[in-house]
């Protein structure tokens, strides 16, 4: 746009704005604030967040709050993230038929209020995830548990020994990393109970109190460096610093999140100062802030996969020379080098990188004539059409339309029904569409997490019990589903990590997912901010060790 | 009443009374039957859009078993008119339900919600009402001049240009590169701890608390998004004032004035703006009520944490009892302010009144 146009439209607005300066009278604010020097302040878009439970919460932004304010038995090892390493336990042992777990925890640790932290505490933790039930149980269930016999298998020896058995000789790799997500945080039971409430128990719930569930969505009863001091939804999130941790404690008097939706607003409050960190930087604001010198950038890849999926109930998708075409059609380059700058890199598997067994490899490039000979052999000369839903937010529908013109080219007519978020997903869950593009996050950081979704169906029916991305895309794979399981059993780590380079591969050569990017979480940073770190997984992104100058 | 007064006045009071009470009664149906008609709509509306209520609950992640468990505690496994019969049963008990977004009563979320965006709306429609008249009356009196192409282009432009476009073009110039007034939200987290809310109403909350160092805070944070709120009032507002001035200024009472030898300003503002004034405060209270519904976009850009915003949110998750208090609420605005620019007009304008 040139000048002059900007002026005459700015012209309107400066009546308004003599206005403002009359009330203002002089200039409230400075040119430049200033957060204070013992408080970090971010803006984020954390309307995701709808609980602060350790027991129900699923979402990204939670998964920060919750892995810097409470501790859980082990934690990711951030520097290397295939193993992990002693949260509030000091040391464990497997016993030798695989299915006895025995922590010791660190002596001494008490929890912000005080309370001191036990072995009980652990348990009852645990115990209170599997009554409760709720969306990330699964993570502790799937090692057996239910209500009936939970105090049993997740039970204190003594005050400072939790001993945990599982119904299967898992990959102890497999169970230490399920513990390591925020479903496994230790609650300060004397701390909970107090806020419980009685229920009268029925036929969907068997218990007679609530293990102080309503109090919890909004409450804080952990052990971590910070403490969360308020949370007020589609605004704002407090934290401070627990003087009662155990280990080193944070710099930060505070953290305050500030929600934040658009990425130009974020970057106007960075660069004036009002925030010290910007977390939803799209690649173009994020450009002019690694080009500005007052600020800097930082990031890291997150467990996050993007994909394109073909339904299997489309015949013509079904064909496996038109799932291995589509993979041909993306035009990679271009995608990573515009719409993915700064924000995700290209990655045509399915393990995020980092994780244990991840196979790094990327075969598949833009090759419309490979595509054309494939669509031929599999009877499509003449090209087909397809629906394909897209949600309406960056980068999808830009890697969408970038798709939507490749695909052209070899007579692939795709018609992109744009829709909201949840709106495409509905009908995704629903396997009503032929194509659609989403993402994955891993459920906890092990490779089972992502095997689970996209190489096991164990029922291909319409009411099945479990529906993985295999079943929302209807492939069914009777024989990867059973080597997605074996792999769980593998007690040698390195034997372990070949069977899911194995079956990523699979998933390469012959499966109805076309995978694009891995996610790259990238943040813009004032230049006085210090050692903030963004980790793996939500999670891990560790405030403790950050300063302010 | 006096014991002097006659029968006959007495007798007349009382059928007025009885008139009015059956206006009053007739306005009570219709009142009502506007909110069931409005919940109805709404709530069906809710239940047809293609978005799966439970995902917003539990995640896309959540096993099968755990969406079917909170899809039945919601009760969406009931018929539609089952459903639609037990949140009535709610509402009649003051119970609006519970907002599965931000765990809080929906009420409550309101009562949070609501006076942010009224706070802005308020101070918007003073801008726009302080700028629209004057602007309005002086294109009305140099009908023709450059005053009037002014107004006119200023008046067009406050209504084709995108708000999205022009909030993040203010905050660039005035926050950014001016450093005039604060950046988005409704106060800076300096006063996080000292500053505690109690009517929702920053502006006032701080008079009331005597923190004038926060006062500042708050008028500079939101006159930004307020002027420009109240730029779009002022388009409308302006562009009505002219043509009802038009119409005033063209009337013999005019000519007569004009003949009595009065001054042309007591003629302009006592006598023609006099009279326009009484379908401009119709015109005034239909754009606030327009402003308090929220402007989602400018809420979105100046991170404000209003109505529109949440409303639109719950829209995108169908969180239903959110979308419907929300829209209750609404609704109750838009009648009260109805009602509250009929009590006006009376004021205003003598031939209204009851003889």
């Amino acid at each position: 746009m040139n000048r002059e146009k900007i002026t005459t439209r700015l012209r309107p607005l400066l009546a308004g704005a003599a206005f403002s300066l009359l009330l203002v009278s002089g200039g409230v604010a400075p040119a430049f604030a200033v957060t204070p020097a013992d408080t970090l302040v971010q803006a984020w878009a954390i309307d995701d967040t709808i609980t602060l439970d350790p027991a129900e919460s699923f979402e990204l932004t939670p998964a920060e709050f919750i892995g810097n304010a409470y501790d859980m038995l082990v934690r990711l090892d951030i520097a290397d993230t295939t193993k992990v390493k002693g949260g509030v336990a000091e040391s464990w042992t497997v016993s030798d038929d695989g299915l006895t777990y025995t922590f010791k925890l660190k002596p001494g640790i008490k929890f912000a209020s005080g309370n001191p932290l036990t072995a009980e505490d652990v348990a009852w933790s645990m115990e209170r995830v599997v009554k409760l039930d709720k969306s990330p149980a699964f993570i502790l269930t799937q090692f057996g548990l239910t209500g009936e016999n939970v105090t049993e298998r997740a039970k204190a020896a003594d005050e400072g020994t939790f001993v945990f058995t599982v119904d299967k000789p898992y990959a102890p790799s497999f169970v230490l990393n399920c513990l390591t997500a925020t479903v496994g945080a230790v609650l300060d039971k004397k701390l909970v109970m107090e806020h419980a409430v009685a229920t009268t128990p029925n036929d969907e719930y068997k218990y007679d109190t609530d293990f102080g569930y309503a109090w919890m969505k909004t409450n804080y009863a952990g052990s971590g460096p910070f403490k969360i001091r308020d949370w007020r939804a589609n605004e704002i999130v407090v934290l401070e610093r627990n003087d009662n941790y155990y280990g080193d404690k944070p710099a930060l008097a505070r953290v305050i999140y500030r929600h934040v939706k658009e990425s130009a607003t974020q970057r106007l409050m960075l660069e004036a100062g009002d925030v010290d960190v910007a977390r939803n930087l799209e690649p173009g604001d994020l450009d002019a802030v690694a080009k500005n010198g007052d600020l800097t950038t930082t990031s890291a890849p997150k467990g996050t996969v993007y994909y394109i999926s073909l339904n299997q109930k489309n015949e013509n998708l079904a064909k496996p020379e038109v799932r291995e075409a589509f993979k041909y059609l993306v035009d990679y380059d271009a995608i990573g080098a515009t719409l993915l700058k700064g924000i995700g890199e290209i990655r045509q598997t399915y393990q995020a990188k980092g994780v244990l067994g991840a196979l790094d490899s990327n075969p598949y490039k833009l090759d419309v004539a490979k595509a054309k000979e494939l669509l031929e052999k599999a009877g499509l000369k003449d090209g087909l059409s397809v629906t394909f839903d897209v949600r309406n937010t960056q980068p999808v529908t830009g890697i969408a339309e970038s798709f939507q013109q490749t695909a052209g080219q070899a007579g692939v007519k795709i018609e992109i029904i744009p829709g909201d978020g949840k709106q495409t997903l509905t009908k995704y869950r629903a396997r009503n569409h032929d194509m659609y593009i989403g993402q994955w996050g891993m459920d906890y950081w092990d490779p089972n997490s992502n095997a689970e979704a996209f190489t096991s169906n164990p029922d291909n029916g319409d009411d099945a019990s479990v529906k993985t991305l295999a079943w929302r895309n209807a492939w069914d794979i009777p024989e990867l589903t059973e080597q997605t399981k074996a792999a769980l059993l593998e007690r040698d780590a390195d034997k372990r990590a070949e069977m899911y380079k194995k079956l990523q591969q699979e998933a390469l050569d012959t499966s109805p997912f076309v995978m694009v990017f891995q996610q790259i979480e990238a943040a813009g940073l004032r230049g006085n901010v210090q050692n903030y770190k963004l980790g793996p997984s939500m999670d891990t992104n560790f405030l403790a060790t950050v300063t302010k100058q | 009443m006096s014991a002097v007064e006659t029968r006959k006045p007495a007798r007349r009071a009382n059928r007025r009374a009885s008139a009015r009470l059956k206006s009053l009664a007739g306005f009570l149906v219709v009142v009502a039957t506007t909110y069931l008609g409005l919940l109805a709509v709404t709530f069906f509306i809710g239940r047809v859009v293609p978005i799966d209520p439970v995902l917003a609950i539990v995640g896309d992640r959540a096993p099968a078993h755990v969406v079917e468990r909170v899809r039945q505690e919601m009760g969406l496994d009931l018929p539609y008119y089952q459903q639609f019969w037990l949140y009535l049963k709610g509402v009649f008990q003051g119970d609006f339900g519970t907002s599965v977004l931000t765990t809080n009563p929906v009420m409550t979320d309101i009562r949070r919600v609501f006076p942010a965006t009224m706070e802005l709306a308020t101070v918007g429609t003073i801008i726009g009402a302080a700028l629209g008249i004057p602007l309005g009356v002086l294109a009305a009196v140099r009908r023709g001049s450059i005053a009037d192409q002014v107004v006119r282009i200023v008046g067009l432009i406050g209504y084709s240009v995108p708000i999205f476009w022009l909030g993040l073009l203010a905050l660039l110039v005035f926050y950014a590169r001016l450093g005039w007034v604060s950046g988005p939200g409704r106060i800076d987290v300096v006063f996080e701890y000292t500053f505690t809310p109690v009517t929702g109403f920053f502006l006032i909350d701080a008079i009331f608390n005597r923190d004038w160092a926060a006062f500042r805070d708050i008028l500079s944070h939101i006159i930004l998004p307020a002027s420009l709120l109240g730029y779009f009032s002022m388009a409308y507002i302006s562009r009505m004032t002219r043509s009802f001035m038009l119409n005033e200024l063209g009337q013999e009472y005019i000519v007569a004035a004009r003949a009595k030898g009065l001054s042309e300003s007591r003629i302009i503002w006592g006598h023609a703006l006099r009279n326009a004034a009484v379908p401009l405060v119709t015109v005034i209270a239909l754009s606030y009520a327009g402003l308090l519904e929220g402007s989602v976009l400018t809420e979105t850009v100046f991170a404000w944490p209003g109505l529109g915003l949440y409303i639109t949110n719950s829209l995108q998750n169908a969180d239903m009892n959110a979308v419907l208090g929300g829209t209750i609420v609404i609704g109750s605005v838009f009648i009260a302010i109805n009602l509250l620019s009929d009590v006006l007009y009376r004021m205003l304008d003598p031939r209204t009144r009851t003889r």
